[in-house]
């Protein structure tokens, strides 16, 4: 028999409702594989009690005949989602200790479904980062190691390093992310799962701890594209408590579910082709481009003139919203406070961020302070607000000739930990490929399709038109029957 | 443009950020490594192309005027650092 912790949410979800096992069943085998991965480090706190009081309510359900979409299915909740009573920290010190007495509206709509949590899963700081090495709480460690008979600890992805980490371990069916520049996609890609990002206003930001909020969406990240539906579904709709929250009925994604692409044009945008690709990504990319056709598609050349603009656009807008929404932290209301003695008020806010953030999130507010400072507003944030009208654009235009764009998720394989420290600029040119799509606020997901010579994963993204969800997961779904991928790490941890 | 020591001193400031002599001067080569880089976007022509604010259109909500929440001071409160009295405290600001 399969193992309960190698079922996908549908397994565990159809298994539950037809008597094949309990969900306690479920809850308990998925608390003993968190427990025992602390290698990984993916959790910042586990919540086994958590887990087992929502598998006793599916299994109290299924005798009452009151089961709900996911009762019975325990998740990763990635640690930036306020959860009631259970610490939230952002993996900062400045948060650390800090207990929300509500629910962010997505975690609750998941509660609400019937999720269970396992735990708080492991970031980014501020989720600021493409490797998970700023997390106050330690890195998250991959399960993935190269074949070639080194042992070098390799990033999972940032910022959601602990879901996609936690996912391919298998000690958890599925999890929540959010992507600001590619946050669920590229950690996707580097462990050899699938996560989509919505269209921008899909799903609430009421209670994610926010970075850029002109950008940042919540998600699932799950094994398979069915699983990312089913979750889509119970995480995404309207929410009064989010200004930007698009009032639209959800539609139901898994249910439309298919891989026939008959009739859709898929673009290959040329600019994706970056100099220094390595030759395997492009080689993916061509597999991939085979497969859609395979699935009915016709493909076709299409140009975002101006995708090599896009990074810089995104390290002007990110910084800048985030230098503002990170002032909330001032040690008055909740989080780190440290008063040294004698200390004035104003000190007292220096002090406390000085000693409450890490590097890379003192690197962003001060670059985000800089570029809205008196001065250089206009030549930096204005400017790349005009260039980010233009990338949003180019993506309309290309719109117009095709129905979905197929590109890599990230120009390589997982990088080793430590690899890309020393160089923020670097780490940055890692989301090359996901922020164009994050600037433009559309749909776009991971698949995995194949494996590097190194025996690592590789993704293929999807990106579709506003509001087409579900352009993007069928596109997906053709990908993942034909890529057949069923790699997974060996157990090391 | 490039930033100096002073300049740095002065966001640090802005940005309530204590930063010793130390932590200026490693960040100062490092915003400018950022800063030189991102100065390519000004090669590109935006004349006549509005600032991109919000990518999904929408628009803004207008709701009842009425109370929806409130009366939750201890929860309010509940994470402060330092709450006195029901509210919150902080180090004295007047002389």
């Amino acid at each position: 028999m399969t193992a309960l912790t190698d079922l996908t949410v549908a397994g565990i979800r159809d298994g539950v409702r037809d008597g094949a096992f309990s969900a306690r069943e479920v809850a308990e085998d998925f608390n003993a594989a968190v427990a025992s991965a602390k290698a990984l480090n993916a959790f910042i706190i586990e919540t086994p009690d958590h887990a087992l009081a929502a598998a006793d309510a599916a299994d109290a359900a299924r005798s009452a005949g009151t089961l709900k979409p996911l009762s019975g299915v325990p998740i990763g909740m990635k640690d930036l989602f306020a959860t009631a009573g259970y610490q939230t920290t952002a993996a900062s010190h400045m948060l650390e200790g800090f207990v929300p007495p509500y629910d962010a509206t997505v975690a609750g709509k998941l509660f609400e479904a019937g999720a269970g949590m396992l735990g708080k899963l492991n970031l980014d700081q501020f989720a600021m980062g493409s490797s998970n090495e700023t997390s106050y709480f330690g890195n998250v460690v991959s399960p993935w190691r190269r074949n070639d008979g080194g042992n070098a600890s390799l990033a999972p992805g940032g910022s959601s390093g602990g879901s996609s980490a936690a996912i391919a371990a298998r000690i958890v069916p599925a999890a929540t992310g959010t992507d600001t520049g590619g946050s669920i996609r590229q950690p996707a890609a580097f462990t050899g799962i699938s996560g989509i990002k919505p269209t921008y206003g899909r799903c609430s930001r009421w209670g994610i701890v926010a970075f850029a909020s002109s950008l940042d969406q919540a998600g699932p990240m799950a094994r398979d594209v069915r699983d990312c539906a089913i979750l889509l579904e119970a995480m995404s709709g309207f929410d009064p408590k989010d200004a930007t929250s698009l009032d639209l009925p959800v539609p139901n994604w898994e249910a439309l579910l298919s891989s026939d692409l008959k009739g859709k044009k898929i673009g290959i945008p040329k600019e994706y082709r970056v100099e220094g690709m390595p030759a395997e990504i492009d080689a993916l990319w061509e597999r991939g481009i085979a497969m859609v056709k395979d699935a009915g598609a016709e493909v076709i050349d299409v140009s975002l003139p101006h995708t090599r603009y896009a990074l810089a656009t995104y390290y002007i807008i990110a910084p800048a919203e985030a230098s503002s929404n990170l002032a909330r932290y001032d040690g008055v209301r909740y989080g780190l406070r440290d008063l040294p003695d004698g200390a004035n008020l104003q000190d007292m806010y220096a002090a406390t961020r000085a000693e409450g953030f890490g590097a890379e999130v003192k690197r962003r507010i001060l670059i985000g302070t800089y570029v809205l400072s008196a001065g250089f507003y206009d030549a930096y944030y204005t400017k790349a607000q005009r260039v980010r009208a233009l990338i949003a654009r180019d993506f309309e235009q290309a719109f117009e000739q095709c129905d979905l764009l197929l590109t890599p998720t990230a120009p390589s394989a997982a990088f080793a930990l430590g690899e890309k420290n020393d160089d923020p600029l670097a780490m940055y040119l890692n989301d090359v490929f996901t922020v164009p799509a994050s600037l433009a606020g559309l749909p776009a997901m991971s698949v995995p399709a194949g494996l590097d010579e190194k025996g690592l994963p590789l993704g293929l993204q999807i990106i579709g038109r506003p509001l087409d969800e579900q352009g993007v997961l069928n596109a997906g779904l053709a990908i993942e029957q034909r890529a057949g991928f069923s790699a997974r790490p060996k157990q090391w941890w | 443009m490039s930033v100096d020591a002073a300049t740095v001193r002065k966001i640090a400031s802005l940005a309530r950020i204590a930063a010793t002599e130390a932590e200026v001067e490693a960040m100062v080569p490092e915003l400018n490594n950022i800063l030189g880089w991102i100065e390519q976007l000004s090669e590109v022509d935006t004349s006549g192309i509005e600032p991109l604010a919000a990518v999904i259109p929408n628009t803004l909500r207008l709701r009842e005027d009425k109370v929806t929440d409130g009366g939750i001071r201890e929860k309010v409160l509940q994470n402060a650092p330092q709450a006195e009295h029901g509210f919150f405290a902080v180090p004295k600001v007047i002389e």
